[in-house]
């Protein structure tokens, strides 16, 4: 497991992470969310043990990275920001090389170089010298090359900036078929990718935690949780708004004028769902959607990292 | 142990992998070809030794180890990759005497490779081999104090010209300290004791004798503790400034 306890990292006056003390355990997949600067990739350097703490302390699989920074790393893959690598190797040695210092060897070595030749699918470029890859291929090899040990932590920084959504998607079913025993730190811009891979969300910004929640636990913050919303194929927009105010179970309503849909936001925990669909038949509304709202990821970053909701 | 040879089996590829390796052996045989031939008088002088070979060496060496030097820590740093290095289970010691251990011994095989001046002098005359056997041991030892201040000064910048500049002039100072030129500018205002320690961490003083054959135990030591230091310091910086 990961531990960090008031890990702190100051850049002269800056503070970059301050006093984070987090626990991840093992069947976590753990998001880290925050806007540039927030000090994900701090936090993640020194978990890895590229850069050392200002004050605080920092475990993996029990041993410490200040006093056996070598024991941890061991059992630890990484894959830096911008997935860097030696440009003039071609895949192929890089891979060995970092199968190598890992200190893989014999059947094992095989089979686990096979395995991420496969699961990133570098057949085709095992020769080529990584400086000739392209962004996506170059990834893929840095992410092969923090797999390579079956690693029982995984931390990766932004490990899908630059994939076309193909690629995107292949490498989120990597993260998640490797879930399951293991311990997985990602950094992300992207909300969706939280939605889609993480059972667990940190958010951060100006190096403080704010948020630690489960994407849906997150996405229930948001106003528009449960929220209904509908637009018409034809008929008066301010007709229906009212119809929806006098509703007793509806809160507010919203027009967005710009797409012409209406939102209707619940009061209490009632589901406003089928007395809206009941409505709207009775009535006979010339409705062209109508569906129900989990909540808005984005909405809930921007409160929680501009201060309103933190 | 392992790691270091891992890492310096990687390095001393890196550098076969690129142009560099060539050029610079290309480029040392011809420099040390000329220098011997025209600057050295080596037929003029009538004598079957290799004292105007080796006596080149410190000034060759001057330019063209920082050139090997230069990249060790600088490129890693501008590619980013010393973060991959550094996160992989290597102890700083490790990687820095596994880059050292393969930049000299790439200046080992350049040095190797100007054997056909040995022949020459063999088939000339008859030259004291044990005398030169020596003088090449003490041309690679200086080879490696100069190697050990470029894996230092490459680990503080992430700038390769930098890197190479700044550990010529470091390495010019060390060649000279017992020379005027250095120790003019110290008498004035230093304690005897201060200049004299300078004076004693010349290069050329310390080649010198090795170069006419004489092995001193002392200049032996001098190189090993000069490479132990700098790539102590190397391993400071690098501990103080990693992510830089």
């Amino acid at each position: 497991m990961i531990k960090t306890e008031n890990l702190t990292r100051r850049y002269g006056d800056l503070i970059a992470v301050d006093s984070l003390s987090i626990s991840v355990e093992p069947g976590q997949v753990l998001g880290f969310l925050g806007p540039n600067g927030a000090g994900k990739t701090t936090t993640m350097r020194m978990i890895a043990g590229f850069i050392a703490p200002s004050a605080g302390t920092v475990s993996v699989c029990g041993h410490s990275l200040t006093a056996n920074p070598v024991a941890a790393q061991a059992c630890m893959g990484y894959l830096p920001e911008g997935a860097p690598g030696y440009d003039e190797m071609s895949v192929q040695g890089f891979l060995r090389f970092i199968a190598d210092i890992r200190g893989l060897d014999g059947d094992f070595r095989r089979s686990r170089m096979a395995d991420v030749i496969e699961r990133l699918h570098l057949a085709p470029v095992l020769r080529q010298r990584l400086e000739t890859l392209s962004k996506g291929f170059r990834r893929r090899v840095g992410l092969a090359q923090a797999i390579i040990h079956d690693p029982q932590v995984l931390i990766l920084d932004e490990p899908t900036d630059g994939l076309d959504p193909n690629q995107k998607q292949e490498v989120r079913q990597l993260i998640q078929d490797m879930a399951a025993d293991k311990i997985i730190v990602i950094s992300t811009h992207m909300l969706e990718e939280v939605d889609a891979v993480c059972n667990r969300v940190m958010i951060i910004a100006a190096g403080r935690l704010l948020a630690d929640d489960t994407p849906d636990g997150l996405i229930a913050r948001s106003r528009y949780h449960n929220a209904v919303s509908l637009s018409l194929a034809a008929g008066s927009l301010d007709k229906i708004k009212t119809d929806l105010a006098a509703l007793p179970q509806v809160a507010s309503v919203e027009l967005d004028q710009a797409t012409g849909r209406i939102t209707a936001f619940p009061a209490g925990d009632q589901p406003l769902l089928p007395d809206i669909s009941r409505l709207a038949s009775d009535r006979s509304w010339n409705l062209k959607e109508l569906h129900l709202e989990r909540g808005r990821m984005e909405e809930v970053f921007r409160n929680i990292t501009t201060g309103h909701n933190a | 142990m392992s790691q270091i040879r891992i890492i310096f089996k990687r390095e001393l590829a890196a550098y076969f992998s690129t142009p560099l390796a060539f050029v610079f052996i290309v480029i040392f045989q011809l420099l040390s070809g000329a220098f011997t031939f025209y600057l050295g008088n080596f037929f003029e002088r009538g004598q079957a030794d290799l004292a105007s070979f080796f006596g080149f060496h410190p000034w060759l060496f001057l330019f063209l180890i920082p050139a090997i030097s230069m990249r060790l820590w600088a490129e890693e740093r501008s590619s980013g990759s010393i973060e991959l290095l550094l996160c992989l289970p290597v102890t700083l010691w490790q990687a820095t005497l596994g880059k050292f251990l393969a930049a000299w011994t790439f200046s080992a095989i350049a040095l190797a490779l100007t054997f056909p001046i040995w022949i020459t002098v063999n088939y000339l005359g008859q030259p004291d081999n044990g005398a030169i056997v020596t003088a090449y041991l003490g041309s690679l030892l200086m080879a490696g104090g100069f190697m050990a201040i470029g894996v230092c000064i490459s680990a503080t910048t992430r700038n390769q010209v930098i890197a190479f500049i700044i550990t010529v002039v470091v390495c010019f100072l060390f060649l000279l300290s017992g020379f005027g030129l250095v120790l003019d500018v110290l008498r004035g205002w230093l304690p005897q004791l201060i200049v004299d320690t300078v004076a004693s961490f010349s290069f050329l003083t310390h080649f010198q004798s090795l170069s006419k054959g004489v092995i001193d135990l002392r200049d032996i030591v001098f190189f090993a503790l000069l490479i132990t230091g700098w790539l102590y310091a190397s391993t400071v910086v690098l501990n103080l400034k990693k992510a830089d």
